[in-house]
């Protein structure tokens, strides 16, 4: 019986573990939530608004295909290795609980599933009390149950703006604006070109419109070609200044108007959380995304990725590419009829995937920062001394200012650090560990397995 | 629906059972619990992703309060960072 590993338990690692386990193959599901779901299924079974919580009913019917499957739910891999077997080190226990137990899964196949967290663009000020991700509001908002603040900005760039708005109004709180930096004219020609294909993705476009008629329904502004370039206030948020901002997202003097609010929610797209690829040694796209072949293969044997690691497409997407890579992980043959469905799912969703290029991060947004604002936020770095570095090497950059050295290991800021200095490649993609981990841990997790190749660097 | 109760800096808070501990400092009206280099700070990823929400929790240091679920009796403790 091939034993297969899935980490992540999101829509993608889900859709792989259940159509794996349906070939017969012998699962584990891997993930540091306390329950499957994911970002996406988020919900919390006792308090969400259901109007949060889509596609609830194939979350269940894909429950109902993991019977047999093990889930190791509150477990954070924090190593990985290639080679026969493939071999995942996980801890198990409460969040950051001081003695987890480890526990090492040896694997015929992983199925990579870890999808991807908000990419937050630095802006003066956005330290305050009172400015968070665009994923923090909905994860408060299904997770707990709770909005924020009463008087909310939404601002960044792309679709997932709108779910953001709409979970904040169903909430109670008023969306003051929503800013998103794509102008009319790119988003014509991005979402207008070819729209025959999305209209295979219907599902979608009625998921949007809906989006669109919560926004009419409060007569919230839906500002485009525009940024908050400056977040104000002295304790906590009490304003941001809106700009417009040209094609190359460079903020246009003079077009300044200030919006009053106590939130803002920022979201300029997202990163896609590769470590765990990286170590098994996988192929990296130019683009920074996992590379996958047509049966969700990577470069290394065995290893299958699927979700918002080989491409932002959200979890129609997602669903997809995991059912795929499911099939081809448990050894099932490409001419199978199983595949027909979720390739067809996979060719749809594409479409709308390319179109989300639309809303990427154009390298003018650095023109917004001050030389005190701070771009690092673990470690209080700002953009000054991080261009007063640019030249060092990666290593000798990241020790003279300690940028992406903190807790978070560059997740929040290294991307951004590497458009300030113009960095031609990944400075911060890598890390020997996958998650944090403390150094009793390490250390009782070397202990009993002498033979182990883990490297000394600590979390 | 049950409730559950922890301490904040010894102040006696009351949440859902389920919630987080993060999600019951800020239904409780704490925007913060952490300073990093002067400034205040609370949630901001939400999705355990960026550290900078970490409180102490009966004496265990850097627990991610939007991911931590609150248990009955959890003595949470403000954190600050140079």
């Amino acid at each position: 019986m091939t034993r297969i590993v899935v980490i992540g338990a999101g829509p993608a690692g889900l859709a792989a573990a259940a159509s794996a386990s349906q070939s017969g193959a012998d699962v584990t599901v891997v993930d540091e939530g306390e329950r499957p779901g994911g970002q996406f299924w988020r919900h919390h079974p006792d308090f969400t608004d259901p109007r949060l919580q889509h596609q609830l009913g194939r979350f269940a019917s894909l429950q109902q295909a993991l019977k047999n499957v093990r889930m190791l739910s509150s477990a954070s891999v924090w190593r990985v290795e290639a080679g026969t077997p493939l071999r995942v080190h996980a801890l198990v226990g409460s969040v950051d609980a001081a003695q987890r137990r480890g526990e090492t899964l040896e694997a015929d196949a992983v199925i990579l599933a870890t999808g991807a967290h908000d990419r937050v663009l630095p802006v003066p000020g956005w330290t305050l009390p009172g400015v968070t991700s665009a994923g923090a509001v909905q994860a408060l908002a299904k997770r707990d149950g709770i909005a924020l603040g009463t008087r909310t900005v939404v601002a960044g760039a792309g679709p997932f703006l709108l779910p953001v708005a709409q979970s904040v109004a169903i909430l109670g709180g008023e969306v003051v604006e929503v800013v998103e930096a794509a102008s009319v004219r790119t988003l014509l020609a991005g979402w207008g070109r070819r729209p025959w294909e999305l209209g295979a993705a219907a599902g979608k476009a009625g998921e949007l419109s809906s989006y669109v008629g919560t926004l009419l329904k409060h007569r919230t502004p839906y500002r485009l070609g525009s940024a908050v370039t400056r977040i104000h206030g002295t304790s906590s948020v009490e304003a941001v200044t809106v700009q417009r901002i040209d094609a190359d997202w460079r903020p246009v003097a003079g077009t300044e108007r200030t919006v009053e609010c106590d939130t803002v929610a920022l979201g300029h797209g997202f990163t896609p959380r590769l470590e765990a690829a990286i170590q098994f040694g996988c192929a990296i796209t130019h683009d920074r995304f996992v590379q996958v072949d047509g049966q969700q293969l990577t470069s290394i044997p065995g290893v299958h990725a699927a979700g918002e690691i080989t491409g932002i497409g959200g979890a129609d997407a997602a669903l997809a590419e995991g059912a795929i890579a499911g099939l081809a992980a448990a050894g099932v043959p490409e001419a199978d009829l199983r595949y027909r469905e979720p390739l067809g799912a996979r060719r749809r969703m594409h479409a709308f995937a390319e179109r989300l290029k639309t809303h990427g991060i154009r390298s003018g947004w650095t023109s917004w920062l001050d030389d005190d604002t701070v771009v690092c936020r673990c470690e209080s770095v700002t953009r000054g001394t991080i261009v007063e570095y640019a030249d060092a090497s990666a290593r000798g950059m990241r020790l003279a200012t300690r940028a992406g050295l903190g807790p978070c290991q560059g997740r929040t800021c290294g991307r951004s650090v590497e458009d300030i200095i113009g960095a031609s490649e990944s400075r911060f993609d890598r890390r020997p560990v996958l998650s944090s981990v403390r150094i009793g841990e390490l250390a009782a997790h070397r202990a009993s397995t002498p033979n182990t190749t883990a490297e000394g660097e600590s979390a | 629906m049950s409730t559950v109760h922890i301490t904040f800096d010894g102040e006696r808070l009351s949440g859902r059972e389920g919630q987080s501990i993060g999600g019951i400092l800020l239904a409780n009206g704490h925007r913060t619990w952490r300073t990093a280099a002067g400034s205040e700070r609370g949630i901001f990823c939400g999705i355990g992703i960026c550290q900078d929400c970490v409180v102490t929790v009966n004496g265990v240091e850097g627990v991610r309060a939007c991911q931590r679920t609150a248990c009955e009796g959890d003595a949470v403790e403000r954190e600050e960072r140079a």
